[in-house]
């Protein structure tokens, strides 16, 4: 084991667990906020019980999301001392611009909106949530960005033994990053419907206040059908651009080997790396990868054996991922498609068997968003930025071996505690319910002096 | 001025606008414990930082992204330098966050005691460690063209650990002085009592402290040089004292105000005195990090600039609203009333 080694599993595992609870704070908090909008225009409780209830959940996956970010921000440097150092003169600004312009906004607005119901007018409180929800989002643009400059570098030089921006323009505009963004953010509004879908099924299946759950499966269902169709579309363009920028991940993602035109998809298939072949590849449909990566039948499609062994990633990790991940994509659309259709003619109650299917699917999502992502990192490699620096150099100089065996084992007791901790919580109030008392807060003004 | 300066003073003022923020909350989640009796107590404690602690944290994130994006090397080599105990702060810091959201979730005294603990200890670590830190950067870390070569043992040194006690110390009086402010009843008095009695200590640690700083470090240096700062560390001094003549007058405002620019003002003195070292090297100044050789390139630092101006006024301005709404004392009754709260 060395340094590197350790220090990419560290990365690995706290990327991981922080996205655990970042894609439902993305979706969710756009929910919230529109039930909450709806009660300030309407002044119907039903939105009000809804809003209460959804953002306590909210706000107990909230709290693991924030904690889990600042070890993010600080493990560039203390892991990654030589990559910080060699980019930082370009990766540093869009992280101080995250904080800059979306932490504050959402960490000063939750406290407001969590503790402002009798202080604040109940417009002012709705715009509160308003607020949480845009800057969540556009924390999740810069981050995106600063990762889209690894994966596709722009408006650089290398100078003074560093990369050095030369326009910041090139950086925030970069297609790159704003495909990652629109992908992401649709595939975590897939978890947070998913999420919603679930648990409503689950109180529908047994007859607790069913207008307040299927008031939320409605709204979910819509909003689910919605992601991710825009999952699917962003997906595919972010192929294409895969393809174009990351040749080398796009021939591991199809685990193809020989360059080819015309290429088509096998349904099943699998390789085998140390022989540079595919164990089998059968029920193939002709031309459709072609299609896909480049939009066109007959396009040209680099394979693995075009590039030299060293700077190939991992074939099989990537190659299941994005196959499970495309393939879980394809199971929500048909699931989001069923739940709108059953929810708008009120046909839930017919259909338990679905209902149970959903309460089973809430983990799936999920798991498509961390299969994406080992897409995105792991076929990266063996770059941390794309073409100009290798992980291997990115790693700090000064720490030891012991040192990141002592921070990961503290982090996986730590991370396992709070994690085990967040998702009893998080199932304990799920399945209390709505609170049926909202009396306190009827009259938001009631207690203002 | 250069802009590299620029950057060396907003990156100061960063960190001193942190201390002073999150020192209250780290000073009042060490004296949780000991003000608050019974649990309503302990929830008024915790409610009087719910709407504002995470708010004041993320300018020590901000802090982080400063040091990475307008002096990279600074960022890369200190916290990889400073391994373990940024690590022990960071798990520090996450327990406190969770602490806050986790503590009034189960209804069991058990439960509840638990995290009570928890958040004593982690605000005491972060307080300790942050002037640990502080304490050898002032001092200088044994770096050179070889790298590091120091260790966690090497850091715990005197000096490092009396900074680290004045932390702690001017949290807790800094703490104990909010909660004066923000509660009312038994939580208050009790709060004044703390703030008073730990006031003293804080006073010989204060004086132990500058009187070392100048066989163990270069802080001096500039000072001397230029007289009329001294002005700066006078003015510290001024207002620590300034806080006991508050408190014996009975005028909690003004005390707290006077404890948040003591706080200032010692960051005040420390960055003076480094200046233009970020991180001096103890072992040759040659190889210290200064704000001209560990800063990113002009351009960055201009766009940066363009975003500092463009966000801080913002940020200030919603700052200032959410600290005047929630500008009354927390009551017990508050607390029953909302059921989102801590
Ligand atoms: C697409 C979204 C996304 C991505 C890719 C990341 N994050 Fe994140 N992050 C969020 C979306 C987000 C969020 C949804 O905005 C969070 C979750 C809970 C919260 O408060 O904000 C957050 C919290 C959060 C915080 C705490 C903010 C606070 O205290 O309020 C920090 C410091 C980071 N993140 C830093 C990072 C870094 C350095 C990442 C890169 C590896 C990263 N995040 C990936
Ligand atoms: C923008 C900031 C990011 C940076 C600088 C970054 C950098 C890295 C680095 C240095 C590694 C370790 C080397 C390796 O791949 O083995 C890594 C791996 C990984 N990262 Fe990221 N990453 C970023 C964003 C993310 C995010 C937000 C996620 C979300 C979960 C993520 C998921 C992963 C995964 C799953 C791996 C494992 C891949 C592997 O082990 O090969 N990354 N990344
Ligand atoms: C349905 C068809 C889908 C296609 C064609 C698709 C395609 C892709 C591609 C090509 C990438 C790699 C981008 C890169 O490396 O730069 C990716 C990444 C990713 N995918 Fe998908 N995807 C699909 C569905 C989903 C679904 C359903 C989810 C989750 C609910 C999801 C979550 C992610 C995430 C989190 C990433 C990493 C972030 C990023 O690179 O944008 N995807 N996807």
């Amino acid at each position: 084991m060395d340094v590197v080694i350790l220090s990419r599993l560290q990365f690995a595992l706290t990327c991981a667990f922080h996205f655990i609870f970042v894609p439902l704070t993305l979706g969710l908090s756009v929910l919230v906020a529109t039930m909450e909008v709806k009660y300030a225009r309407t002044g119907n409780e039903l939105y009000l019980r809804m809003t209460k209830f959804w953002g306590k959940l909210f706000l107990i996956n909230f709290a693991l999301g924030v904690v889990t970010g600042i070890t993010m921000e600080f493990q560039f440097g203390m892991n990654w001392a030589e990559y910080s150092r060699y980019v930082g003169d370009i990766f540093g600004a869009p992280l101080a611009i995250e904080a800059t312009s979306s932490f504050f906004l959402e960490s000063v607005f939750i406290g407001v909106w969590v503790f402002g119901w009798n202080k604040i007018s109940r417009k002012a409180h709705a715009v509160s949530i308003c607020l949480v929800a845009f800057a969540t989002n556009l924390s999740g643009l810069w981050i995106l960005l600063a990762n889209g400059w690894m994966q596709h570098p722009v408006g650089y030089v290398l100078r003074n033994g560093r990369a050095e921006m030369v326009d910041f323009l090139a950086v925030t505009f970069n297609p790159n990053g704003w495909l990652k963004f629109a992908h992401q953010i649709s595939s975590a509004y897939v978890v947070a419907a998913f999420f919603v879908l679930g648990i409503s099924a689950w109180h529908l299946l047994r007859k607790n206040e069913t207008t307040f759950f299927k008031a939320s499966f409605k709204m979910a269902a819509l909003f689910g059908l919605v992601a991710v169709i825009l999952c699917g579309l962003t997906g595919d363009i972010s192929a294409v651009e895969v393809g174009k920028t990351q040749p080398a991940k796009l021939a591991a993602m199809e685990a193809l080997w020989d360059t080819q035109k015309n290429v088509g998809i096998s349904l099943l298939q699998l390789p085998d790396t140390d022989n540079e072949r595919n164990y089998i590849e059968l029920i193939k449909l002709p031309s459709l990868l072609s299609l896909l990566a480049t939009h066109s039948l007959d396009g040209e499609i680099k394979g693995l054996k075009d590039f030299p062994k060293d700077e190939r990633p991992p074939v099989m990790p990537v190659f299941l991922s994005f196959r499970l991940m495309i393939g879980l994509g394809m199971l929500f659309s048909l699931l989001a498609f069923l739940a709108v259709l059953l929810s708008r003619f009120d046909l839930l109650e017919q259909y338990p068997l679905f209902l149970k299917l959903l309460v089973f699917t809430i983990p799936l999502p999920y798991l498509a968003n961390q299969f994406g992502w080992i897409v995105a990192e792991m076929g990266r490699q063996p770059w941390i930025v794309y073409g100009i620096m290798k992980t291997a150099d990115g790693v700090s100089k000064s720490i030891t071996v012991g040192q990141v065996i002592g921070s990961l084992v503290g982090f996986v007791l730590l991370y396992g505690l709070l994690g085990a901790i967040d998702i009893y919580l998080l199932m304990k109030f799920a399945r209390k319910g709505p609170d049926s008392d909202v009396s306190s807060l009827i009259n938001p003004m009631k207690r203002r002096v | 001025m250069e802009l590299q300066v620029i950057w060396f003073v907003l990156w100061s003022v960063l960190w001193a606008v942190y201390f002073a923020l999150d020192g209250f909350v780290l000073g009042s989640g060490m004296l949780q414990n000991f003000v608050a009796r019974s649990d309503i107590e302990r929830r008024v404690v915790i409610n009087t930082l719910g709407p504002v602690w995470d708010g004041n944290e993320v300018w020590l994130i901000t802090a982080g992204g400063v040091t990475f994006a307008a002096f990279p090397t600074t960022y890369a080599l200190m916290f990889s330098y400073l391994y373990t105990p940024l690590l022990l702060l960071l798990f520090s810091l996450i327990v406190r966050g969770v602490a806050f959201e986790f503590r009034g979730k189960v209804d069991d005294p058990r439960w509840k005691a638990i995290w009570d603990r928890a958040l004593l200890v982690s605000s005491f670590l972060p307080a300790l460690l942050f002037g640990v830190t502080f304490g050898n950067i002032f001092k200088g870390l044994p770096m050179d063209a070889a790298g590091y070569h120091g260790s966690l043992m090497s850091v715990l040194n005197p000096y490092g650990l009396v900074t680290g006690l004045l932390f702690v110390l001017l949290f807790v009086v800094h703490g104990g002085l909010y909660l004066s402010v923000k509660t009312t009843g038994a939580v208050k008095d009790r709060s004044v009592s703390a703030a008073s009695a730990v006031w003293i200590p804080l006073l010989v640690v204060a004086v132990v402290f500058l009187a070392y700083t100048y066989p163990a470090t270069h802080l001096f240096d500039n000072f001397l040089a230029h007289p009329g700062l001294l002005a700066v560390p006078l003015l510290a001094v001024l207002s620590l004292l300034g806080i006991k003549v508050f408190l014996v007058k009975g005028k909690l405002l003004p005390a707290f105000t006077a404890s948040s620019l003591t706080i200032l003002l010692v960051v005040a003195t420390g960055v003076i005195g480094l200046f233009p070292n970020l991180i001096p090297s103890s072992l040759d100044p040659h190889y210290s990090l200064t704000a001209f050789n560990s800063s990113s390139s002009p351009y960055t630092l201009k766009v940066m600039t363009g975003v500092a101006i463009i966000f801080l006024p913002i940020i200030i301005a919603y700052k200032i609203w959410v600290y005047r709404v929630f500008r009354a004392p927390v009551t017990n009754q508050d607390v029953l009333d909302n059921k989102q709260a801590y």
